[in-house]
């Protein structure tokens, strides 16, 4: 059961509500490297409603990590320069002190991480370092907590939890040490949940499991999510809306059904086409998208996509700005000169949607 | 069918034993990654191997290529018995035999130059030196798409996609007849994939490359190979044409492995059923009696926990597979791919 709630509709009418729960503006995120500045993400902006799946999808370097760990305040270093604004239920997280975010941080936001091997301590019990993690926000009696993790443990669905709290890490598998993780960062009831790359490093069967788990969550406790991934199928699984970025910057936003039928930036239709389906017939060539992503140190000017992108004429030297360009679609923005009607056409591959080899 | 086939495995197994004690080790236990599978790759084939983390894939690659000495059974190679073979009479067959590697980070010497890397295989056999090696070596990492000035160069100084080139460059080198590929897109990038994937393909065609090619990614799998070997716990559980593989599988654990595979299309993945399989694979230390699936397959009856099933013909064109249960038409649930077919 793939369905969401009331989910015969598109997904896109119960999206973009009054209430929403984390706006982010116009974020920028640099690093000062031995090599030169690092735009790592610039000028990204999303908004995530209450209860809602955002997923964010990219390859590696795109910018999608580091912007859940801004969101998390896990960037603040020296080298970085951050600019922009978070705000986290009218509350601006940039400008806080890190006593005051840790308020936020772990109590009202929660994040899982993609290796579950390491981000589990392997020296303590499980059950203690879930109880630790409550413990650091509310004056809890230790029993207590214990109690709250036995619960939580349960409720992601680890069998015989009372005896499960006191394993090691390493008694867990990775299905099970990422349920973990989950446990750990719903103990305090978080309104959002950043998953990064949850599911990546777990086999196919434990995937299906860990997702069916989070929309369970977020069907029950109302509970929104940031999924950050590079796989195309699990976002078909479970998110509303989708944020697609390319080397820092976001090219493209929509709904579900917007990304996947209607989209509009040649990057999407390249990552659309080079997935290997199992429900089509196997083309002879998997289509490919040409070269590299590009240095972030030197990106290259105007559109980014450019040097890789087999449509790209004489106006793609001038940066192209994220807006709706479709007058049907006013939420759905991307960052592409030609007209839409063009881009219909030409992602036409063979039927399917896809990027084209030549131009 | 006909032809013979370029590697034969029969009955073969891999046990590693658990040993305690001090002065005299005592044999406590056996974690038995691969247990009794066979199955036979024909030239210019691709055979793909799925199954779970732990199911024994990576091992049952390194016993093939004699990586690791075999428990017992029988690997032929172009008719020729390879297992048990000492190092030195195995030397001159390694040349036909190479492996291209899961991580593109860990399986190149930091400290080698690319030329030295993809060269030193060449040097060993003693095929080629000096100029000559150099030159073979830049024709090498022209053709898996890098740049001959790349010879000089470290293997931190690439990104992913371009190191895995390199580690083609280096198991083609010696011009081998079989390549043994362990996950060698799982670590990169989609648009990377493709391009790894469209690159191996194309040197199939061109030196007649007969490939067994490992991955968890069913899509990758189906996409690169002529049949596929599902593994379960050591044991090959079913063996397929690839496309008939995806259209009609016959073993539960196959069925649930393809559907837990995220479509990647909203509307269809609202419109289908998919089945779960609950709990984690069992440990191979001490695994399930008889069909090592049984604990967790939806059609397990009595018998699966007592008697062992064996690969049985299910299907045209030698399909395999080893259930008491078999899949039928009218009970095979919703799986990718089969409306397609």
């Amino acid at each position: 059961m793939s369905a969401r709630p009331e989910s015969g509709a598109p997904a896109g009418s119960a999206t973009i509500s009054d209430g929403n729960l984390l706006n982010v503006a116009d974020l920028s995120v640099r690093f000062a490297t031995e090599d030169g500045l690092l735009k790592a993400v610039d000028g990204v902006s999303f908004d995530v409603g209450s209860s809602e799946i955002l997923a964010i999808v990219g390859e590696s370097g795109s910018g999608k990590s580091v912007t859940a760990q801004t969101i998390m305040g896990l960037t603040r270093s020296p080298n970085a320069q951050i600019e922009g604004s978070i705000r986290f239920r009218d509350k601006e997280l940039t400008g806080l002190r890190d006593a005051e975010l840790q308020d936020v941080r772990g109590k009202e936001i929660a994040m899982v991480f993609q290796d579950p091997m390491t981000s589990l301590n392997p020296v303590y019990r499980v059950g203690r370092q879930i109880v630790e993690a409550i413990r650091s926000h509310s004056e809890v009696p230790a029993e207590e907590a214990r109690e709250k993790a036995i619960e939580m443990l349960a409720a992601v669905g680890i069998p015989a939890p009372e005896s499960r709290v006191d394993n090691f890490p390493h008694e867990f598998s990775g299905g099970m040490r990422q349920r973990a993780m989950i446990a750990m960062g719903l103990a305090l009831e978080p309104s959002l949940l950043i998953a990064d790359e949850p599911s990546t490093a777990l086999d196919v069967t434990i995937q299906a499991q860990i997702i069916r788990l989070i929309q369970r969550l977020n069907q029950e406790r109302g509970l929104a999510v940031i999924l950050i991934t590079h796989d195309l199928g699990v976002v078909a699984e479970i998110a509303d809306r989708v944020l697609v970025m390319y080397a820092g910057k976001a090219v493209e936003q929509g709904t579900l059904d917007e990304i996947f039928y209607d989209p509009q930036h040649p990057y999407t239709w390249g990552l659309l086409g080079s997935l290997t389906r199992l429900d089509r017939p196997r083309p002879r060539r998997l289509p490919q998208i040409k070269g590299l992503p590009p240095s972030l140190l030197a990106p290259p000017t105007g559109c980014s996509f450019r040097p890789r992108c087999p449509h790209a004429f004489g106006r793609c030297t001038e940066p192209p700005s994220l807006e709706a360009r479709l007058s049907e679609a006013p939420q759905h923005m991307d960052r592409c000169w030609k007209s839409p009607d063009e881009k219909r056409e030409l992602r036409n591959v063979e039927g399917r949607i896809g990027l084209r080899s030549e131009a | 069918m006909a032809a013979e086939p370029l590697l034969e495995v029969s009955n073969l197994v891999k046990h590693f034993p658990i040993k305690e004690g001090l002065l005299i080790e005592r044999e406590v236990a056996r974690v038995e990654a691969v247990d009794d599978v066979s199955f036979s790759v024909q030239p210019g084939e691709t055979l793909g191997l799925v199954g779970e983390s732990g199911c024994g894939k990576s091992t049952l690659c390194r016993t093939i290529l004699q990586l690791l000495a075999p428990t017992s059974g029988s690997v032929r190679f172009e008719g020729r018995e390879i297992a048990g073979l000492s190092h030195r009479r195995l030397r001159p067959l390694r040349r036909e035999m190479q492996m291209i590697f899961q991580d593109p980070y860990a399986s190149l010497n930091p400290r080698k130059r690319v030329g030295q890397i993809v060269g030193d295989p060449l040097k060993l056999q003693g095929i080629a030196s000096g100029a000559e090696l150099r030159a073979q070596v830049q024709e090498l990492l022209e053709r898996v798409g890098l740049s001959s000035e790349h010879y000089n160069r470290y293997p931190h100084e690439f990104s992913g996609g371009q190191r895995q080139r390199i580690g083609i460059a280096r198991a083609l080198a010696l011009r081998p007849k079989l390549i043994v590929a362990d996950e060698p897109v799982s670590a990169l990038d989609v648009s990377i994939q493709a391009q790894i994937i469209n690159l191996l393909d194309d040197l199939q065609d061109e030196f007649g490359l007969t490939y067994i090619f490992v991955a968890h990614d069913l899509g990758v799998v189906r996409h690169v190979s002529d049949r596929i070997a599902v593994m379960y716990l050591g044991k090959v559980v079913e063996n397929a044409p690839a496309d008939r593989l995806y259209s009609h599988p016959v073993h539960p654990y196959t069925a649930a492995l393809l559907s837990a595979v995220p479509i990647p299309d909203p509307r269809e993945n609202r419109a289908r059923h998919q089945t779960v399989l609950e709990g984690d694979v069992p440990s191979p230390i001490d695994p399930p009696s008889a069909c090592r699936f049984h604990t967790r397959c939806p059609r397990a009856t009595e018998i699966c926990s007592s008697e062992e099933p064996e690969l049985k013909t299910h299907g045209p064109d030698g399909h395999l597979a080893a259930c008491h249960h078999p899949l039928e038409e009218a009970s095979r649930p919703e799986v990718a791919g089969s409306a397609s077919a």
